[in-house]
């Protein structure tokens, strides 16, 4: 009545037993079985609940293709769900549960939405929860309301929340040829490729290498066929031009023969070994690729078609071949071909009854009469399946009399006893990786497939792939598709013999028997053929809208044993021929992938990290971090006990009373050089650089092309054609890329070389009214007086014994000093600064304090540099040469950009006493329920020591008009309204005397 | 996607970044035409077919690169550096019928 391991044949270890648990019950199994083997040779066939109606459900195909046996893979707390049995290899101490029931897999609630069925149709959660009024709930909101509750009771596995700690890994690699699938075919192309001196890779996604040798039962070059398989994949392997990947499934490919494949390094062991990651992604760069990827056998369409004990008639065959497994005991056929016929001789050979084979068709060829009555059972020939019996198992078929020629059945209903029933709908050749990179997929009628479409790409197909479904056409096929890819001419080979019995594979156009009950097509997304007829009645009529609206083809399994039996049931109702009505383009990956091989490394702390030369310094000295894109800069070095702001306002005050040090090394800094990098920067600044003497600097604005400003910072003329060029720390890659084009693609004949130094410059900028008297206790080799350095004034000198570089210009407002020394100095430099500092009182600040003091003096930043403003915004016009044209100086003026009620930087004062938030719009009128028109935003928000009020600089329509008047901040998402007062944005000091000292 | 730079040779496509449309001319400095700057700024033609791009190998020699690109299938049919190909000011091609 079981499923049951024969008493000997397969190619599993029967000497070694593995231990597993499935739904919480202890399993044994033997090295080689997969989990569905394994399963089946412990009797079980129920392997979970379908995604709608909760039917049971068993094991359909023997490999990737499998849409019904998921399971759920437990490590701990970390789940992997929805991984096909077909493909998992039992190892000691595998967890695995059962997906989509409750409470358990036998007994499930769930399974009710059986007797519902008539109604679950296609999109019917869509019709019947979108529409309709039910109280407050109207139209989308109900459907939101209900879809928690409909989306718990379909599905598939349910993803963890759990952290994986599993490592994952990415690799390169670069190759002549990629062989895809190492059955006969593409084992003989990775030998006749590797044989040229070719670098070969040959990817498998089974463990094994060999594919069909493995569990066809033929014999090859006089051999066995398996054996004759790892000769071969040994042969291979001992090359040193020859990489073999098992495991490794080929998802993607991509422009210029660029490939994705995963490998599951580890997935089949207990632990992972030494070093070993999980999965590994590769990126293969091939110079051609062999596809030798096969085909999938499609089940047939016909009521109770999914019910556990309904098997692939070929993945019955590898059971019993590779795994020493019968599927049952007393097995029926139902096929449409010849070739299905081997699977009921390889039954019997293993020890099955056969109750009968039922084919669909009148004729049948010679061969497939002869396997008939070796095999014993009865022949039904124009007969179909109608229905299967039984509960959560096939206990027996009903079959009737069937015409090829119009479809229809007639006489009665006969009854027969099976434990199993194969089925074979013919086969589809496994042309997903063509299809994204070829043209439109091509319909054989003699086949009933879909063959490999037109190449776009460089690649060359070999055996069942292209249609060639015998062993003796792949061995040669895939002969010539190596030589091919290797650039060898081919020639007469010598290709091994095959013994097997001629079959052939041409199948009668049939895929679906129309008789009552649910005939399954997608089993996954429980699409069936009534559900794609009524897409069809509602005008869903292309292959695409098809689907979509049934979800035909979108699970996990992407459709592999659904998609031909799909299209071909939609081409019946469109009375159109399937070549008319065509395929979906098959997209990458060709089965899910882990999304941890695809990060790999780059997640986490591994994100790369800029530390400027003082770095120790600050966390030495109590420096909470921030991280600004990829630097870290201090924030604040806070004292104990104290808050954030109590530090900063205390940092700020101290640097206007005495001094102040900060670290400046993160600024953007480009060297700018050649004869003509005076005129180059009279281009890119919105202001004059030819005219700035030697040894002095400048401040400069650069806009976008469309006249937005793209960066600010000061530019220093350290020789006749010589500048260093600063920018924000944000925007100095931004910067260096704007200025590289206009040099390289727009002015090519300007003589000038930009070089990136802001790694090769430590800056450490001293400010305050003692900052001057602090610089002369310490620099030597130079005086620093008002006369030596005056404002924006640039002197080389040494501070402990070390060259530096100093340019007197402020940011805060104080007098202030940046001075600059190679990065391996800065520490140096920046230790005597502070040690010259100590008598004077000065402290270090850090981020918050330097946005304070530039708050109160006005200064712009990315804040306000957001891609929106214009210099005009900023209250920058004074650096809007009319001298020259520059970048940008032709669009700033268009009528959009100067209009009146553009928004102006100016700044607010809080009249509530309270802080401000950055980021809250400003409102003429407040209203905390329905908040106003907006007149603007505040960019930028600190307490003000200076003014003992809290502040902010904001960009408000009309600007200056507004200065004096009153408005309010509106931010509703974080509750805040209040009064403000419009004002300048210089708060402070707006003549700057403290800085011109 | 692999570009093959006249100095370095064929890369992959992540050494690249994407400068653009390779048609634009920049008008001459000097020029206060506001629709020449209108049309270098913002229009841009979207071609089924053979496209002229810059590339700048920014992962490399960091130069510019003039390329022309099948937008339907991603085929690169020549390479060259962008300072040679004539973006400055020349009479260019401008588009046609590009307004709407």
């Amino acid at each position: 009545m079981s499923p049951r391991r024969s008493q000997s044949g397969g190619r599993v270890d029967r000497t070694r037993t593995i231990r597993f648990t499935f739904d919480g019950r202890p399993f044994t199994g033997h090295a080689g079985d997969t989990l569905a083997s394994a399963l089946l040779a412990n009797g079980v066939t129920l392997f979970g609940r379908s995604f709608k109606y909760h039917r049971p459900r068993g094991v359909l195909t023997a490999g990737i293709d499998e849409p019904n046996a998921l399971v759920t893979v437990l490590h701990g707390e970390v789940r992997e769900p929805n991984t096909p049995a077909t493909m998992l290899e039992i190892y000691d101490g595998l967890t695995v549960v059962s997906q989509n029931r409750f409470p358990t897999l036998a007994f499930d609630f769930g399974a009710a939405n059986q007797l519902g069925g008539k109604i679950l149709g296609a999109g019917f959660y869509y019709k019947t929860f979108m529409g309709p009024v039910f109280g407050p709930l109207k139209g989308t909101r109900f459907w939101m309301f209900c879809e928690y509750f409909i989306r718990r009771a379909a599905g598939l596995g349910r993803a963890g929340i759990a952290s994986d700690p599993a490592r994952y890994e990415r690799m390169n690699a670069f190759c002549d040829v990629l062989v895809v699938g190492s059955g006969p075919a593409g084992l003989m192309a990775a030998k006749a490729a590797a044989d040229s001196g070719a670098r070969v890779i040959l990817a498998e996604l089974e463990p094994k290498f060999g594919g069909t040798a493995n569990w066809l039962g033929e014999t090859i070059d006089g051999v066995a066929a398996a054996e004759w398989a790892s000769t071969m994949t040994r042969d291979l392997k001992a090359r040193d031009n020859v990489r073999l990947l098992p495991r490794t499934t080929v998802w993607g490919y991509y422009d210029d023969n660029s490939i994705a494949a995963l490998e599951r390094v580890t997935d089949h062991k207990s632990a992972p070994g030494k070093g070993e990651p999980r999965h590994r992604h590769w990126s293969v760069r091939a110079g051609s690729v062999v596809l030798a990827t096969g085909a999938f056998e499609r089940p047939l369409v016909f009521p109770g078609n999914d019910r556990p004990g309904v098997m692939l008639a070929g993945a019955a065959e590898r059971y019993a071949n590779e795994f020493g497994i019968l599927p049952g005991q007393k097995i029926a056929l139902f096929l449409n071909n010849d070739g299905a016929y081997r699977a009921a001789s390889a039954m019997r050979k293993a020890g099955a009854e056969i109750a009968a084979i039922v084919d669909m068709r009148g004729e049948i060829s010679e061969a497939a009469r002869e396997i008939a009555d070796e095999a014993g059972g009865e022949l039904l020939r124009g007969h179909a399946v109608v229905a299967t019996e039984g509960g959560r198992h096939v206990s027996g078929i009903k079959v009737q009399k069937f015409d090829l020629a119009s479809g229809s059945l007639s006489g009665e209903a006969r009854h027969l006893d099976a434990d199993c029933l194969l089925v074979s709908g013919g086969w589809s050749p496994v042309i997903h990786l063509a299809s994204q990179a070829g043209m439109k997929p091509e319909w054989n009628e003699p086949l009933q497939a879909f063959l490999p479409p037109k190449p776009t790409q460089n690649w060359v197909g070999a055996g069942a792939f292209n249609g060639r479904f015998t062993t003796a056409e792949a061995l040669a096929e895939g002969h010539a598709a190596g030589l091919s890819a290797a650039g060898l001419p081919g020639g007469a080979a010598s290709v091994p013999e095959v013994e097997s019995v001629a079959l052939d594979a041409h199948p009668a156009p049939v895929f679906e028997i129309r008789a009552k009950g649910k005939a399954f097509v997608d089993y996954q997304h429980d699409v069936t053929a009534d559900d794609v007829r009524l897409a069809y009645k509602e005008g869903f009529v292309s292959v695409e809208h098809l689907k979509r609206y049934t979800t035909l083809g979108m699970a996990t399994d992407q459709g592999k044993t659904s998609n031909v039996p799909g299209i071909a049931i939609m081409a019946e109702a469109l009375g159109k021929l399937i070549a008319d009505v065509g395929t979906t383009r098959f997209r990458p990956p060709f089965s899910p992938v882990s999304l941890g091989a695809l990060a790999a490394e780059r997640y986490g702390d591994l994100k790369p990290e800029r530390l400027t030369p003082m770095h120790d310094w600050h966390l030495e000295n109590g420096a909470a971090m921030y991280a600004a894109g990829l630097w870290y800069r201090p924030m604040i070095y806070g004292l104990a006990g104290e808050t954030v702001e109590q530090a900063y306002i205390r940092e700020a005050k101290t640097t206007r009373e005495a001094a102040g040090i900060v670290d400046v090394s993160t600024l953007g800094k480009i060297a700018v050089q050649g004869p003509d990098a005076a005129d180059f920067l009279d281009r890119v600044y919105t202001n004059v650089f030819s005219t700035l003497a030697v040894g002095k600097a400048r401040y400069g604005l650069m806009l976008r092309e469309d006249g937005i400003a793209l960066d600010d910072g000061t530019t220093w003329r350290l020789g006749n054609d010589d500048f260093l060029m600063t920018t924000t720390t944000a925007n100095a890659g931004k910067v260096m890329q704007h200025l590289e084009y206009l040099l390289d693609v727009v002015w090519p004949d300007l003589k000038v070389q930009l070089t990136s130094v802001t790694d090769q410059w430590a800056g450490a900028a001293v400010g305050g009214p003692k900052a001057r008297e602090i610089l002369a206790s310490c620099v030597t080799g130079t005086a620093v007086d008002n006369e030596a350095l005056p404002f924006m004034g640039i002197v080389h000198g040494e501070i402990a014994g070390v060259p530096v570089m100093i340019c007197r210009l402020s940011f805060s407002g104080e007098m202030a000093f940046e001075v600059y020394s190679g990065a391996g100095h800065g520490m140096h430099v920046w230790e005597a600064l502070i040690e010259a500092g100590k008598p004077s009182g000065m402290v270090p600040y850090g981020l918050e304090a330097l946005g304070t003091m530039r708050i109160e003096k006005g200064h712009v930043t990315g804040a306000e540099i957001d891609g929106r403003t214009t210099g005009r915004d900023l209250g920058l016009d004074w650096m809007l040469s009319k001298k020259k044209p520059f970048v940008g100086s032709m669009m700033m003026d268009r009528e959009g950009l100067i209009a009146e009620d553009r928004v102006r930087l100016v700044g607010v004062i809080s009249l509530d006493n309270r802080p401000l938030k950055g980021g809250a719009h400003i409102v003429e009128e407040v209203n905390e329920k329905e908040p106003k028109n907006s007149i603007g935003h505040i960019t930028a928000v600190c307490y003000s020591p200076s003014l003992g009020k809290y502040i902010g600089l904001a960009l408000v329509k009309g600007g200056k008009a507004r200065i004096g008047t009153r408005a309010f901040i509106s931010d509703p998402l974080r509750d805040r309204f209040g009064p403000v007062e419009i004002v300048s944005n210089h708060f402070f000091d707006p003549e700057g005397k403290r800085m011109h000292g | 996607m692999l570009i093959t730079c006249p100095y370095c040779g064929p890369r992959d496509l992540s050494e690249f970044s994407y400068q653009g449309d390779g048609n634009r001319t920049r008008p001459d400095p000097a020029s206060t035409d506001q629709a020449e700057w209108n049309d270098y700024v913002y229009d841009r033609i979207n071609v089924a077919g053979d496209h002229n791009e810059i590339w700048q190998h920014a992962g490399g020699c960091r130069a510019h690169l003039a390329v022309v690109r099948n937008t339907l299938t991603h085929k690169i049919t020549s390479v060259g550096f962008a300072r040679d190909a004539g973006h400055k000011k020349s009479d260019g091609h401008r588009r046609t019928g590009a307004h709407s």
